[in-house]
């Protein structure tokens, strides 16, 4: 039933391998003396020294991705030149809070993208229908980062329900985690909604237009179980795994929402080590990030195949 | 005489002989003009071209002036988007910020146009092992989230607005390449390769003069959604920092000032961020209304 599986994860290395290089490779972008600009302002003689010895800056290009390589299997992501700690440990260390975030957002998405869908597929042509569209075409185009400030200035400075910045840990005051993170998850959740409620609405027209639906009909079925029983349990499989897709839109947004309500999460990492030149820990998140977008991607096909019976044989 | 030629003119428009010869551009504008969101997007868009290429004239203040007694003024008549926290013109600074924002998407989405079509073209006329290593590499840029890809280039090639167009575009370029190879793929099987290879065309001549011009719709699509993305791309990462530099103005840049005066001058905030929601939802508008027309499904 998943014989395709072995297939997928062997098609899977070459990707990884390539993307790996592509990390590397970014430091080749460094204008000049990779260890002069990686030491930062001070250019501490100590320092340019540990790094050339840390990145073995003085072998060829291929012997230098071997190390680092080696390394990064091993777990070793390098150590942040700013705050010297092992990357893997900083990024250990903010995962689960983009990870709350972002579960969140989906848990948004999906309440809101899923039934607004199905509401326009069944009712189109409809008011509800246009409103849908409408809300889709604006969740695709808000930059939610501005979407972001804007829920700050109405719920935070003007009506003063929900704190502009800042956050805590569930495991320490749950209702003030939920706080902290119920503005930026619907801001993150906002654009995938709108993804999905397009993909939905195009999966249900299709379900409602097929020979199972006419027949649940026919047989004198109430229209409610026609499109909740029949038409929606069809349609739900293709979004389903769509929707692990938008993981990516999800990372990238968290960068952003993560900036504006001054979360301290994997997107606030990577950025902090955009503005103190920390290469290492850029690098590490980067790899972090594709290499769990890849293995999503994995479960999504997992998922397809698990959920379509067809495709089982 | 005049009247003559215009009246002989809307003959031909309507008459049938002409419309069987109007080419598939022709018929594509024209069901395009009538889709209102399309039409919308349009207009928006001229606008936005007309705001960023006459932006010196139309400006009403200089975009960079400072002014100590007129520092955070709420809009009026005088400033009718109000001025920020060293007293500039707002409505100058969006005006200008039009030419950054519609320059990063149109350069960056030319970048990824440029480098992705003929690399994917390649790739599905070529097959083979070239097309296994592109196919792979594109792969492995796809794997990497948009933005991320985007901060991470722009991070190492160092802040500015260019960067971030280079950044933006090299992130972009594997969707072009996919796309194009896919279109290839499709193209080589049909009968107009065939006969033009069979006729002794060298390969570049069938992929420039055959293949192209039929893999162009779904690219132009494709184009004009990307230029969307890319906006809210530059806008992100100038929000960011990564991009335009201050005092220079950019819709995402200015964003990111007002967030700090959020409680005094709100409107700071306000005008940037509906000028970049229009822009790119009018690339979206029309972008949907391309597919609409140029899909031979629908």
């Amino acid at each position: 039933m998943l014989s395709f599986l072995p297939r997928r994860l062997l098609q899977l290395l070459p990707t990884l391998f390539l993307v790996s290089v592509l990390i590397f490779g970014l430091q080749q972008l460094l204008p000049g003396d990779p260890a002069l600009v990686m030491a930062g302002e001070e250019k501490d003689p100590e320092v340019i020294e540990q790094i050339r010895k840390q990145y073995r800056l003085d072998r060829s290009l291929p012997v230098q991705y071997g190390y680092w390589i080696a390394g990064v299997l091993q777990g070793d992501l390098g150590e942040s030149m700013r705050i010297r700690q092992p990357v893997s440990q900083l990024i250990a260390e903010k995962l689960p809070v983009t990870l709350q975030l972002a579960t969140m957002a989906m848990a948004f998405a999906l309440l809101i993208g899923i039934p607004a869908g199905v509401l326009s597929a069944v009712k189109k042509g409809s008011a509800w229908d246009t409103g849908a569209n409408l809300f889709a075409l604006w969740g695709l185009s808000t930059p939610n980062f501005w979407l972001g400030i804007m829920m700050i200035f109405l719920f935070s400075v003007t009506l003063g329900w929900l704190p502009a910045s800042g956050f805590v840990s569930p495991f320490e005051d749950l209702g003030r985690s939920l706080a902290t993170t119920v503005m930026p998850a619907f801001v993150l959740g906002n654009a995938i909604a709108a993804v999905l409620m397009r993909h939905m609405r195009s999966a249900m027209l299709q379900a409602m237009s097929a020979d199972y639906v006419r027949t649940a009909r026919a047989k004198g079925l109430y229209e409610r179980a026609v499109v909740l029983r029949h038409a929606l349990r069809n349609a739900l499989t293709p979004v389903i795994t769509l929707g692990a897709l938008e993981f990516g839109t999800l990372l990238s947004g968290a960068v952003l929402t993560e900036q504006v309500f001054s979360i301290p999460g994997f997107g606030k990492l990577i950025v902090d080590a955009v503005f103190n030149r920390d290469y290492a820990v850029v690098q590490g998140v980067v790899l972090v990030t594709a290499t769990v977008y890849i293995l999503l991607n994995l479960l999504a096909d997992v998922l397809y195949v698990l959920v379509n019976p067809r495709l089982r044989a | 005489m005049r009247a003559q030629a215009s009246a002989a003119g809307a003959l031909g428009d309507a008459g049938a002989p002409d419309a069987g010869l109007e080419s598939p551009g022709r018929i594509a504008l024209r069901s395009l003009a009538r889709r209102p969101t399309a039409v919308f997007g349009a207009v928006v868009l001229a606008v936005a071209v007309l705001l960023a290429l006459f932006a010196p004239w139309i400006a009403p203040y200089d975009p960079l002036a400072t002014s100590w007694s007129l520092v955070r003024k709420a809009p009026s008549a005088a400033h009718w988007f109000g001025t920020d926290e060293v007293g500039r013109d707002l409505l100058s600074r969006v005006i200008w910020g039009t030419r950054a924002s519609l320059s990063a998407g149109v350069i960056a989405v030319s970048i990824a146009v440029g480098l992705g079509v003929p690399i994917g073209m390649v790739a599905g006329y070529v097959g083979g092992w070239i097309d296994a290593v592109i196919s792979r590499i594109t792969d492995a840029m796809l794997a990497v989230p948009f933005l991320i890809l985007a901060i991470a280039l722009a991070a190492f090639l160092g802040p500015s607005l260019g960067n971030a167009m280079i950044a933006i575009g090299i992130t972009a370029t594997p969707i072009f390449v996919r796309l194009s190879r896919g279109q290839v793929q499709a193209a080589r099987a049909e009968d107009y390769v065939e006969a033009a290879r069979a006729v002794g065309n060298p390969p570049l001549r069938i992929l420039l003069r055959h293949v192209l011009p039929n893999i162009l719709p779904p690219v132009m699509v494709q184009a004009t959604l990307a230029v969307a993305a890319a906006i809210i791309a530059e806008a992100s990462l100038s929000f960011l920092g990564l991009g335009q530099q201050p005092p220079q103005p950019s819709w995402g840049s200015m964003l990111n000032t007002a967030q700090r005066f959020l409680t005094q001058a709100p409107w700071m905030a306000v005008f940037p961020g509906i000028a970049i929601f229009l822009t790119v939802l009018a690339f979206n508008l029309f972008g949907d209304g391309l597919r609409d027309v140029m899909d031979p499904k629908k």
